[in-house]
């Protein structure tokens, strides 16, 4: 008995353990990057200063990442006409393995290949996925770490609010 | 008794993957053939819940050793079922599962709650379980049943090492109390009244309590060329002066995007339980007497390999992998104190040839992943 | 029980490890790329996995400790 009531002891300890992954508001510019990416040249975040970019940082192996894919889609174009695109930053170490999925789940925004993470590190990425809401201005607004279903509407309103700047 | 490993191989921070995931399990040796299907099915219900369920059969026909000493051939089969949830919060999946199994004169049931936590960016898993276990051991013939009751603790943490290597440790307790023997099997004692054979058979007689501490571990190791190999050792002991080591090598090795080949190789050994012994001296000889070959000092070896086709995404619509799987094992095992009373027959008592057999275990599966 | 014990220390250093602001994850989450890919999963197998645990445990008198979680993709 005395050993079963120290395993719950621990198990709550441990779930109070827990911390969030909601979207949490942000500062500061968005430090400035230039990336290889699938749309046949090179692509510097500071081009896109006076639209909205919402930045993602994604994974082939990565399950939440594959999910959210075609709904971030959906998103772009809806809304790429009013000045907003997605720009999504693939990490894999090998950029095949990025081709295969897209191949598999077209998507219609670019991707950018961070194979060596430096882009990563300097966003200091701790989940996969992660999103960035960039403003017009170039500012870091919103953050979201890893994906769970409902969380596309959440990016929608983001995107609708900092359209509307 | 017999009822199905109560691991738990998810990752937390996500749900366990839907799937679809069917088995053709086929188990022949020591003169026994067992086979039938094993089904597991998966569905995720919203963002923080999933529900499984499985179905399990053993169609046995046998004719072992145990059995032609002092009985005849015969078929029975064993099945299994179970439903679980599993509810995820966060960096916690918390998993409950209920499983019953059937078999004419055999009902087992049992009760599993875990919970896993992720912490430290996710580099360290800790995960703790629980299960209670009801038996009714039934004999044909007999209109009463015995019962035997389980309690089974396990506490498991895993811990990435670099961006290739993982290793985990796991221990886990059981304790039993009840009617833990077997209600037809027979121990032998040397019995000079028996002319034909020198010796006679009684019912086997077991202590009432068992508890065993079982303490693994394992390590998983990427290899640059896209390959991984793993090593496990689990060392176990019980009130019942059993002690063993385990040790287990994978090596698994792509050969391209679908074709994945794998081989693997382990090795029990195990010493014996205190009241077992393969001929008493004479009738009543102990309290406790047992002659089960699984409680005496014993070795197996496991050779197997496997191959392994799967289909990404893309390749269907609506799957997100379909993989076909299949595994052979070849296990030899090697009796040090258990004889071979049918291949002895007509030699002096206490002179037959030691016990050994080898079984060919065959796994042919289909996982889907939806 | 002694290994429970152990178990519980080990767990506490850890708890004080990831409060402890000098010592980061030392794998980043963009960097489990080799660590998600399946051959590297605990429990590849799935049921053809967990039936093999059975058909050693109905023939052998050691049981438990079998299996585990963690390691893979990390995500969320």
């Amino acid at each position: 008995m005395k050993q079963v009531l120290k395993f719950w002891a621990i198990s709550v300890l441990l779930i109070s353990w827990a911390f969030t992954t909601q979207a949490t508001p942000l500062k500061g510019a968005a430090s400035d990057f230039t990336l290889k990416s699938n749309q046949g040249k090179n692509l510097r975040l500071e081009d896109f200063r006076g639209q909205v970019v919402m930045l993602n940082f994604w994974a082939s192996w990565c399950g939440p990442c594959r999910q959210e894919m075609p709904l971030m889609d959906e998103i772009y174009k809806k809304y790429s006409d009013l000045g907003f695109t997605i720009l999504a930053v693939n990490v894999d170490e090998d950029t095949a393995d990025a081709d295969r999925f897209l191949k598999a789940v077209p998507v219609s925004f670019p991707v950018l290949y961070d194979s060596d993470s430096k882009i990563s590190e300097l966003y200091n990425v701790d989940a996969m996925p992660t999103t960035v809401m960039i403003d017009r201005d170039g500012n870091k607004r919103f953050l979201h770490r890893g994906y769970q279903s409902g969380y596309e509407e959440d990016y929608k309103k983001q995107v609708k609010q900092l359209i509307r700047e | 008794m017999n009822f199905l490993t109560i691991s738990f191989n998810s990752l937390a921070g996500t749900l366990p993957v839907d799937t679809v995931d069917s088995l053709y399990h086929r188990y022949e040796g020591g003169g026994m053939t067992i086979d039938g299907p094993f089904i597991l099915v998966r569905k995720s219900v919203g963002n923080q819940f999933s529900l499984s369920g499985h179905y399990y059969v053993d169609s046995v026909s046998a004719a072992s050793v145990d059995v032609l000493a002092t009985a005849s051939a015969y078929t029975e089969e064993r099945t299994e079922v179970s439903a679980g949830v599993d509810y995820l919060n966060e960096k916690t999946l918390m998993s409950f599962k209920y499983t019953n199994s059937e078999e004419n004169d055999f009902t087992a049931n049992s009760a599993f709650f875990s919970v896993s936590q992720d912490f430290f960016g996710d580099l360290t898993n800790f995960t703790l379980g629980y299960a209670r276990g009801w038996d009714d051991v039934g004999q044909l013939g007999k209109s009463e049943t015995e019962d035997a009751d389980r309690h089974i603790y396990q506490v498991g943490m895993t811990q990435v090492l670099t961006k290739n290597a993982l290793i985990g440790v796991n221990l886990e307790t059981i304790t039993d109390e009840g009617f833990l023997q077997n209600p037809y099997r027979q121990v032998r004692f040397i019995d000079p009244g028996n002319t034909a054979r020198g010796y006679s058979y009684q019912l086997e007689s077991y202590p009432e309590t068992r508890t065993s501490t079982a303490m693994a571990f394992r390590g998983l190791y990427y290899l640059p060329y896209r390959a991984s190999i793993k090593g496990e050792y689990r060392y176990f002991n019980d009130s019942w002066g059993i002690e063993s080591h385990t040790y287990d090598l994978l090596y698994v090795h792509p050969l391209d995007d679908q074709w994945i080949v794998e081989g693997k190789f382990r090795y029990y050994s195990q010493t014996q339980a205190d009241f077992y012994q393969d001929l008493f001296p004479f009738k009543d000889s102990q309290t406790h007497l047992a002659r089960d070959k699984e409680l005496s000092n014993f070795s197996g070896t496991t050779f197997g390999a496997g191959i392994s086709y799967e289909l990404g995404q893309g390749a269907i619509t609506h799957i997100d992998r379909l993989k076909f799987t299949l595994l052979l094992d070849y296990i030899q095992f090697e009796y040090d104190n258990f004889r071979d009373v049918v291949a002895g027959e007509g030699l002096a008592v206490g002179t037959e040839p030691l016990y050994e057999f080898d079984a060919w275990v065959t796994r042919a599966s289909i996982t889907l992943e939806y | 029980m002694k290994l429970y014990l152990l178990m519980t220390i080990l767990l506490s250093s850890l708890f004080s490890l990831s409060g402890c602001a000098d010592l980061k994850p030392w794998v980043k989450p963009y960097e489990r790329n080799n660590l998600a890919d399946p051959i590297m999963s605990l429990g590849r197998h799935g049921v053809a996995g967990s039936y093999v645990h059975h058909v050693y445990q109905a023939r052998e008198s050691a049981r438990g400790a079998e299996g585990g979680a963690g390691g893979g993709c990390g995500c969320n």
